[in-house]
């Protein structure tokens, strides 16, 4: 076996692991598209979550087996889902009271560059030629009680990711209130980012030389 | 006597002039109301300002209407998806306009012009590139961007039963933007999968009351929009 550095950190799964335990009893959950998804899968058993997707359904449950696809039973990222027993359908105005009117209590979302005070850009690198495309980013980063970030702690080029101040177009201002990588745990707060947890033989100097903003660590 | 229904979707869409907006339901395929836009296809209308959450899929449907190069401008929240290749391109090229808009706000903005409020105050984008040159004000110490209230001349909208008052049931998570949009067009046209006689919907579980609703076409098997794509097929066919 070579001893590989590059495989320091978590797997993805496991990443979505952390996410899924932090996730309270009896919580109205949202799940962005790609990673997040992973999450609902893997929340302790005995916790009832309740899953909202802002195209209009609250109780969503698993995906449904091959060949009972409804092509009118989907989610926000258009995969074909299942509706659990005691779910509801919406239309688009009250999916978004839900969301803008802070009745929903986690958003889980994927990140291209999250600051030190929380900022978040997660829909668009700013690039001219590419189609902008926003969805319901926004509104969610704008009223969901608790935004939860899942992503890779650097880039595929091995740029940081959390920077001391965004350079892409925001999504939201001070949204954030964790960050869950490969690496680390991270929360966001008014004194700055604090360490929660690290992921095995990562050290604060390994995650602060992949780190533009300043870490921390709790007393 | 009150009777909304219109026999066919090309009866139904026969006055959409050019320069209308219309406003497309659906999220994705699933509620997009792809007779009622074939129709339209059919029918030629140019010019059109189309308000719809996507700009559809392969060369059906949404995707066809604007490959038709019946549309003006887009006003959507996500314009591209693995599928959507006719917006892009067309956008790349500068022939298509694009109002960008994220989709709670433009589902609030089609409530809004639905309910009579010409503008409100949302949190959303507040520091974004998509809330420049908007008023900004402060309620309670949080900073609000202004947006407007949007109507149309015209909504097309999918649902599944219909009587002829025009009161509508949906499906599932083909609800999405149809019962806004009915109440925020001068016209709204419904297509349903089927006409059921007054009273056949129960009262307490109608979604979107008569009022809003001025004809009903009856589509009884809609086609599958991905099927369709999958099979690459272009309409006009």
């Amino acid at each position: 076996m070579v001893n590989n550095t590059e495989k320091i950190g978590w797997e993805v799964q496991e990443m979505a692991q952390k996410v899924a335990l932090d996730i309270p009893d009896g919580a109205y959950v949202n799940l962005g598209i790609g990673i997040p998804e992973m999450v609902s899968g893997l929340v302790p058993e005995g916790r009832e979550v309740i899953y909202h997707t802002e195209n209009g359904l609250l109780g969503m449950g698993p995906l449904p087996p091959a060949g009972e696809e409804d092509p009118e039973l989907i989610n926000a990222g258009k995969k074909c889902v299942t509706a659990i027993p005691g779910a509801c359908y919406f239309h688009h105005a009250d999916s978004f009271t839900m969301i803008r009117g802070k009745h929903i209590d986690i958003c889980v979302l994927g990140a291209l560059q999250i600051s030190e005070s929380g900022d978040l850009a997660n829909w668009s690198t700013g690039d001219e030629k590419a189609i902008p495309a926003v969805g319901g980013a926004m509104d969610l980063v704008a009223g969901v009680k608790t935004i939860f970030v899942i992503s890779k702690h650097v880039t595929k080029t091995g740029e940081p990711k959390i920077v001391k101040s965004c350079t892409y177009p925001l999504t939201g201002k001070a949204v954030v209130d964790r960050i869950y990588t490969d690496l680390a745990i991270i929360d966001v707060t008014p004194k700055g980012l604090f360490v929660r947890e690290m992921a095995p033989g990562v050290t604060m100097d390994y995650l602060q030389e992949r780190t533009e903003a300043a870490l921390h660590q709790y007393e | 006597m009150i009777n909304k229904i219109i026999q066919t979707p090309a009866e139904a869409v026969a006055d959409v002039f050019n320069g209308a907006t219309v406003m497309i339901s659906g999220f994705g395929e699933a509620g997009s109301p792809i007779e009622l836009i074939h129709a339209l296809i059919d029918k030629g209308a140019r010019d059109l300002v189309v308000i719809s959450n996507n700009t559809g899929s392969g060369h059906v449907g949404l995707a066809a209407l604007i490959e038709n190069r019946q549309v003006r401008k887009m006003i959507c929240s996500f314009p591209r998806s693995t599928n959507s290749k006719v917006f892009p391109e067309l956008y790349k090229r500068g022939e298509i306009e694009l109002e960008l808009v994220p989709q709670g706000t433009l589902a609030e903005r089609i409530r809004a012009g639905g309910a009579g409020i010409p503008a409100f105050f949302t949190p959303t984008s507040v520091g974004t590139p998509l809330a420049e040159g908007k008023e900004v004000r402060e309620f309670n110490g949080q900073l609000f961007v202004m947006e407007h209230a949007i109507r149309a001349d015209f909504a097309l909208v999918k649902c599944h039963a219909a009587d002829r008052y025009g009161n509508l049931v949906y499906n599932k998570t083909a609800r999405n933007f149809g019962p806004v949009m009915c109440t925020a067009a001068e016209t709204a046209i419904v297509q349903a999968r089927k006409v059921v006689e007054p009273g056949q919907i129960d009262p307490e579980a109608v979604v979107t009351p008569g009022i809003f609703v001025k004809r009903v076409v009856e589509v009884t098997n809609p086609a599958d929009e991905s099927k369709l794509v999958a099979e690459e097929r272009r309409y006009p066919w």
